[in-house]
């Protein structure tokens, strides 16, 4: 087994382990809230997946940068698999946040401006993901999601500041009563986030990169069904050539 | 694949990179646009059928809005706004898509492309049709809407016709750059919605929040709202300007 | 060069002279995904040649003219563009191309005049008029000049392609089977226009897949299949207007 794939195995291993050790420390090392009780455990789900999220948005739109000057076929795949995994951790967001707010508003939606911003993000990221099953052309495809992609990341400052604003116009219950989770919070809490965020980033790392790897091998098949297809057509004409896309390990 | 350096050189010295016609002037960039805003235009009032389908497709819409809950009361006031810039936002999307389908009838899109232009020029060209074509629709709707839902406009009309020049911007930017984008998607009529919807969000926020604090019993003037408007226009114009060579690319 | 017995006088309509532009590819190829559609090639082609592409569908052909139209970037290698007058950049020479490709490239809801009109401001033509009437009479659709493209039959949409394409006076022509869907009497016209191009000066690159009066005024032929150049011929002696171009990567 190559050096890359124990490399990987070990870090599959490590999410794992990492993940199960988080939902040791929410449940019992992190202290008992003051006001929410056992329900605020759920916040260090909310969180680390929306940070996760975050960074997520931003490797899709470098990625689609990056595919817009190279032109390399991987740097897509890449912004794609990043894109799939942000989108699941938004979702868990999406999720999270209306279970938190039940038990305290007595409602599931209370309009939250940053409830309200994830769900917009939400709807850009699946059409994002949307737009790429409907494009056959495979260039096109990459470079239309790039474009998207590039597009939907420049916008989320701005809805963001759009959505605070309005929300300001019409005050609303806020999830999580508005404090800011990296200041005003308790150490041992502070911990247990981090902790947590921890094991989402490498969850994630490894979400992206088998997902990636789906889309090499789905590269690799359809060189190699050219090859095949030349080689059948003129028998000379395979000698020439060699493999598009070399085989990453 | 090549190593990567030397595909990167070959690409710099074959790279027809026509982002350098630009360099020579910027109102070469503003006469090429305006000769395809003159060309979109010309073959609109020849068909006439954008316009025409798009105005009474918005009147309906508005006219089924007044069914959904007594217009006459003060609460149109509080939905008015909303409704309006909805129907504004559905008009856009419904009229923005044949951009750059017609374009693919004849493969005029080479013709232009061929052409020593700055492709920056073929968009701005045609956002600025698109444009002209959406605050005509607006113009026209204004009036009826404020004939059904009660409200006096003509106070505040320069104000409300700021909003609407920014706000429709704000619309028909991003919303000429995702055409391009779904001309060559499958279920580009859903497609097309789906992309700029929810990308237009802060768009809709703010020209509904600015429309309403225009329209409401003590008008003020909505600086924040608009100043979010003009932000978004120009965050849209900057990144249209940087993506679409990308987009023209084969 | 063949010389061709017509005197600029004789036809109005006869092109100025042109210093024709020479194109080089060096290792170009084309690649979409896994597909090749255009092997590594290297040839030069010289101003004022006359070079018919030859092959089956697929061959390569359109991706080799849309290279060279500068549409379509290459996945690897690269062209460059010359001139008797020295080496062109990509701008320049962008303004010295005419294409006439598969599709008409017009818009068929504006008039003759006004697609005329519109590539005439696109291509910064000093005073438009004349060029606009000069073509419209050459290809014999003055008097249809106000007369919707829609309404125009195949041979006239080829007709009014061509005049588009030549508004500019370009010093570089590609075009793409451009005999498809022409009739015999619309062929001869072709040809004659063509002739005419060609004694000017106007460097030629055709793709065809017929044969007939057409292709027998190229100088030179390529054939392709699967995407590389199996045969380039000399037809007529063709003598080179340059020298052959410097190797990519020597100092230039």
């Amino acid at each position: 087994m190559s050096l890359n794939r124990t490399l990987w195995l070990l870090t599959t291993l490590l999410a794992a382990l990492w993940m199960a050790a988080a939902g040791y420390a929410i449940f019992f090392v992190a202290p008992d809230e003051a006001t929410m009780h056992a329900i605020q455990r759920i916040f260090y789900i909310h969180v680390s997946s929306a940070w996760t999220a975050g960074i997520a948005y931003f490797v899709v739109a470098l990625g689609g940068a990056l595919y817009l000057i190279k032109r390399d076929p991987r740097y897509d795949w890449a912004a794609l698999s990043a894109g799939e995994a942000g989108f699941a951790f938004t979702s868990v967001v999406l999720i999270t946040g209306p279970i938190w707010a039940k038990p305290i508003w007595g409602i599931w939606w209370t309009w939250d401006p940053r409830l309200t911003w994830t769900f917009v993000l939400w709807l850009m990221y699946a059409a994002y993901l949307l737009l790429g099953t409907l494009v056959d052309d495979k260039q096109r495809r990459a470079t239309l999601r790039s474009v998207y992609g590039i597009f939907a990341f420049v916008n989320v400052p701005l809805v963001w500041e759009t959505i605070r604003w309005w929300r300001g116009q019409h005050p609303s219950p806020v999830i999580g009563g508005g404090t800011d989770p990296k200041s005003g919070l308790d150490p041992t809490m502070k911990a247990v986030l981090f902790f947590t965020w921890g094991a989402t980033l490498v969850l994630f790392a490894v979400l992206t990169r088998q997902r990636y790897r789906l889309e090499v091998l789905r590269g690799e098949l359809a060189a190699l069904r050219q090859q095949a297809e030349d080689s059948a057509a003129s028998p000379d004409a395979a000698a020439g050539g060699r493999p598009l896309v070399e085989s990453q390990g | 694949m090549a190593t990567p350096l030397q595909s990167v050189r070959d690409r710099e010295v074959s790279s027809a990179s026509s982002a350098s016609v630009s360099s020579s002037s910027t109102p070469r960039l503003f006469s090429a646009a305006w000769a395809i805003l003159a060309k979109e235009v010309r073959t609109e009032l020849r068909t006439r059928e954008l316009l025409i389908t798009t105005a009474v497709f918005t009147l309906v819409v508005v006219f089924m809005f007044s069914f959904s809950f007594d217009p006459t009361s003060a609460e149109s006031r509080r939905f008015g706004p909303g409704l309006l810039w909805i129907a504004f936002l559905f008009a856009g999307t419904l009229m923005l898509e044949p951009s750059f389908l017609r374009e693919q009838a004849n493969d005029t899109l080479a013709a232009l492309r061929l052409a020593p232009i700055d492709p920056y020029a073929i968009l701005l060209g045609k956002t600025l049709a698109n444009f002209l074509f959406l605050i005509i629709t607006e113009t026209l709707l204004l009036p009826v809407f404020a004939v059904l839902y009660n409200v006096s406009i003509l106070p505040s009309l320069p104000g409300l016709a700021l909003v609407c020049v920014l706000g429709t911007l704000g619309i028909v930017i991003p919303g000429t750059i995702f055409a391009a984008v779904t001309a060559h998607a499958r279920m580009r009529e859903l497609l097309l919605p789906l992309l700029l919807l929810p990308v237009l969000v802060p768009v809709l926020i703010a020209a509904t929040e600015s429309t309403a604090a225009l329209l409401s019993d003590s008008p003020e003037w909505p600086v924040m709202g608009l100043k979010l408007l003009a932000g978004a226009d120009i965050i849209f114009l900057t990144v249209a300007y940087f993506l679409f060579g990308a987009l023209l690319e084969e | 060069m063949t010389p061709t017995p017509q005197s600029p006088a004789a036809s109005p309509a006869a092109p100025a002279r042109v210093a024709g532009l020479g194109i080089s590819f060096s290792a170009v190829e084309k690649r979409y995904g896994p597909v090749r559609a255009l092997r590594p090639t290297s040839l030069e082609i010289q101003p004022g040649e006359f070079v018919a592409l030859l092959g089956p569908n697929g061959s390569g052909k359109s991706t080799l003219l849309r290279i060279a139209a500068l549409l379509s970037r290459p996945s690897g290698g690269a062209i460059r563009f010359r001139s008797s007058a020295g080496g062109e950049s990509f701008p320049a020479a962008r303004r010295r191309l005419g294409v006439v490709a598969h599709a008409t490239m017009l818009y068929d809801d504006l008039t003759a005049e006004e697609n005329l009109r519109l590539f005439a401001r696109l291509y910064e033509l000093p005073s438009a008029s004349p060029a606009i009437d000069a073509r419209l009479q050459a290809s014999g659709l003055a008097a249809r000049r106000s007369d919707l493209v829609r309404t125009f039959s195949r041979g006239m949409r080829q007709r009014l392609t061509l005049a588009r394409a030549l508004l500019h006076g370009p010093a570089f022509l590609l075009l793409d089977e451009p005999t498809t869907g022409l009739d015999p009497g619309g062929c001869d016209w072709l040809a004659g226009e063509l002739r005419l191009l060609h004694s000017s000066g106007c460097t030629i690159l055709m793709s065809t897949h017929q044969g007939g009066e057409v292709l027998s005024l190229a100088t030179r032929t390529l054939s392709l299949d699967s995407g590389r150049v199996l045969r380039d011929e000399n037809r007529t002696g063709f003598q080179p207007v340059l020298p052959p171009s410097a190797p990519f990567g020597a100092a230039s």
